[in-house]
């Protein structure tokens, strides 16, 4: 071996996250498609709206649900599109986390210069090729049997979904990531995937619209930021009222483009509590078995 | 230089250094796992207590102990991965907790027991991933790689999924994917656990190689003595999470053990009583017999061995590290501890 001497300061900080993040994705791509078997069949398990599609159209025949009349071509749009959106931009860092604290694989992350997380984020978005690749067919072939009057024909409100979508991938991202750091905190932190996966199914419109949830149940859906991961952006596409703006209006827009704002709201508190959780958690990581 | 400027030259400086971890404690049986629904118990467990040392660039040092003894713990703090309860530590002039970058850029720790590498993936993978985290210039790596590949022979396994390796190839991708932004100290717990004797030859001789190429400082916890003899001068020994000893491997033996080993081969059985009178007889089976001798009657015992037996062969030897370690291990864990040596910065 010669005693090479590096020929320039290496870069640190943002300038180095920056330098190293393509590699990263490449890297994470290239796990994906080692991964590709395992990937398909996690994503076949997420197709429960179809089968909500499916009971709901049932319970809709001949009538209208709920306060805002939803009919069967209704329903049918909206559970389509949810299933779109969730295949998109779901995440699954909650089970990488307690995993990798819980065997103190982490360890193996935090002797690199870069911040783990940083590579968590590369290891979900390299993912999204094969992810689409998988999605875009299903989501052109069911949308194009959709009637028309379905989605909306707003540009303003088709663009303000294309934007929802990052947000609802990184409110996915950083909420499941505040519930793994928990793991810094709790012996046995495997039940808490379930526990994050049970308020999402509930609160984010996934099992079904939140207007037809009991009204009180409703309310605390919309205090919650679960729905911006989820129903806020389908409602987007669908063009259905957000927080009260009708259809195609101007001020339909602007409370599409305020939930907007809010879902980026939530992002930012959830991006603070997430780095304040990880200062505090690696002072008491333990690195047991790592 | 006088002693403050030696200390602040030291690539590690370890002083009053602690650790303790908060422990859940119940008792088997089903009321103790109901009870412990709402009343838990904690025990607060001491894995290291007031460490102190230093160790100076281009140093390869042995940190020894029984199981539990403290030693990953303190290579945990030492790299930054575990925050100290108390005391300070630096490392290079950093405080390895705090994890900058510039202090990441010139560590590794090898954990024989755990690995870097990407399972799924070919190691190139794993390599390619660190040149990028560790913002290696190109050139630099490519050189250092296919040095890399040469000494540890690795231009087979580099394209073959890390999953499909042996133990000793992988572990040879681990030291080479730990090495390849060519750190200045080197963290190695158990690098050689597991492999086969020849293995265990080609990494010590890569490590000694790449401390003396590189100058970089080599700190080694092993239980495979041969590893600590054949690569560190110096040793550390701790034990419940106290220093005990701090020094040259050969004086730690030699006071432990102020015997040498006389291994002789015979024509046939040595006679009743004859062996005996020149030291403690470890072994007398056949035509070889082992025997204990005082360093201070060596010279005497040779000659009357020679006299009294007929001798074909004989070497003299120190008692082997593993059965003095055992020695040293057992009486570190009573409750007088042998502290004579222990040093610090």
């Amino acid at each position: 071996m010669s005693a090479a001497v590096a020929v320039r300061p290496r870069a640190a900080g943002v300038r180095l996250w920056v330098r190293a993040f393509p590699t990263l994705l490449r890297i994470g791509l290239a796990e994906a498609l080692a991964y590709r078997a395992e990937m398909l069949v996690w994503m076949l398990t997420t197709t429960m709206p179809l089968v909500s599609m499916v009971l709901w159209q049932s319970a809709a025949q001949g009538t209208q649900l709920g306060p805002t009349k939803l009919g069967s071509a209704e329903l049918t749009a909206y559970f389509l599109l949810t299933l779109v959106v969730r295949l998109s931009t779901s995440s699954w860092v909650l089970w990488l986390l307690t995993e990798d604290i819980r065997s103190g694989a982490l360890a193996q992350r935090l002797l690199r210069p870069v911040h783990p997380l940083l590579g968590y984020v590369a290891s979900q978005l390299a993912s999204m090729p094969l992810r689409g690749a998988l999605v875009l067919p299903l989501a052109i072939a069911l949308l194009w049997n959709l009637s028309p009057h379905s989605l909306t024909h707003d540009p303003v409100q088709v663009a303000l979904f294309v934007l929802s979508l990052p947000g609802a991938w990184l409110l996915s991202f950083l909420s499941m990531t505040f519930v793994g750091l928990l793991a810094f905190y709790i012996d046995s932190a495997a039940g808490l995937f379930y526990v994050w996966v049970g308020l999402y199914t509930i609160f984010s419109g996934y099992l079904i619209p939140l207007v037809l949830l009991p009204t009180w149940l409703g309310k605390l859906a919309t205090w919650l930021p679960f729905q911006y991961m989820l129903e806020v952006p389908v409602r987007m596409l669908l063009g259905w009222p957000i927080a009260g703006g009708a259809r195609d209006t101007v001020a339909g827009r602007l409370a599409a483009l305020q939930s907007l704002g809010i879902q980026y709201l939530y992002v930012g508190v959830l991006l603070l509590a997430v780095m304040l959780l990880w200062r505090a958690g690696l002072r008491r990581y333990a690195a047991f078995g790592g | 230089m006088d002693k403050l400027e030696q200390v602040a030259a030291s690539a590690i400086r370890v002083r009053g250094l602690c650790k303790s971890y908060r422990v859940f404690k119940r008792p088997g049986g089903l009321w103790p796992a109901v009870r412990s629904l709402w009343h838990r118990e904690y025990e607060e467990m001491q894995a290291v207590r007031d460490l102190s040392f230093a160790i100076e660039p281009g140093e390869r040092v042995g940190f020894l102990g029984p199981n539990g003894a403290g030693k990953t713990t303190t290579l945990k703090m030492l790299s930054g991965l575990l925050h100290p309860s108390g005391g300070e530590i630096l490392v290079g002039g950093y405080t390895p907790q705090l994890r900058q970058t510039a202090f990441l850029q010139q560590i590794t720790l090898v954990m024989g027991q755990k690995q870097q590498l990407l399972w799924d993936l070919p190691p190139a993978d794993t390599f390619e991933l660190n040149r990028a985290v560790y913002d290696v210039p190109r050139a630099q790596y490519q050189r250092t790689l296919a040095e890399l590949t040469e000494l540890l022979d690795l231009s087979q396994v580099m394209k073959t999924p890390t999953r499909q390796l042996s133990l000793g190839e992988r572990m040879k991708c681990e030291l080479a994917a730990a090495l390849l932004h060519l750190p200045k100290v080197l963290f190695l717990d158990e690098p050689t656990i597991g492999l086969d004797v020849s293995m265990q030859v080609t990494l010590r001789q890569f490590i000694r190689d790449y401390n003396q190429r590189y100058g970089a400082t080599v700190l080694l916890t092993s239980h495979y003595m041969e590893d600590v003899e054949a690569l560190c001068p110096r040793v550390l020994v701790i034990a419940k999470g106290r220093l005990r000893f701090d020094g040259e491997l050969k004086s730690l033996v030699h006071s432990l053990r102020p015997e040498k080993r006389v291994t002789l081969r015979l024509p046939g059985p040595a006679p009743a009583g004859v062996l005996e009178k020149i030291g403690t007889v470890v072994q007398s089976s056949g035509t070889q017999a082992v025997v204990q001798v005082p360093q201070a009657e060596l010279r005497a015992a040779m000659s009357y061995l020679l006299d009294a037996l007929p001798v074909i062969d004989l070497t003299v030897e120190d008692p082997p590290l593993e059965e003095v370690m055992r020695e040293l291990f057992a009486e570190t864990d009573g409750p007088a501890a042998k502290t004579e040596g222990a040093g610090s910065p």
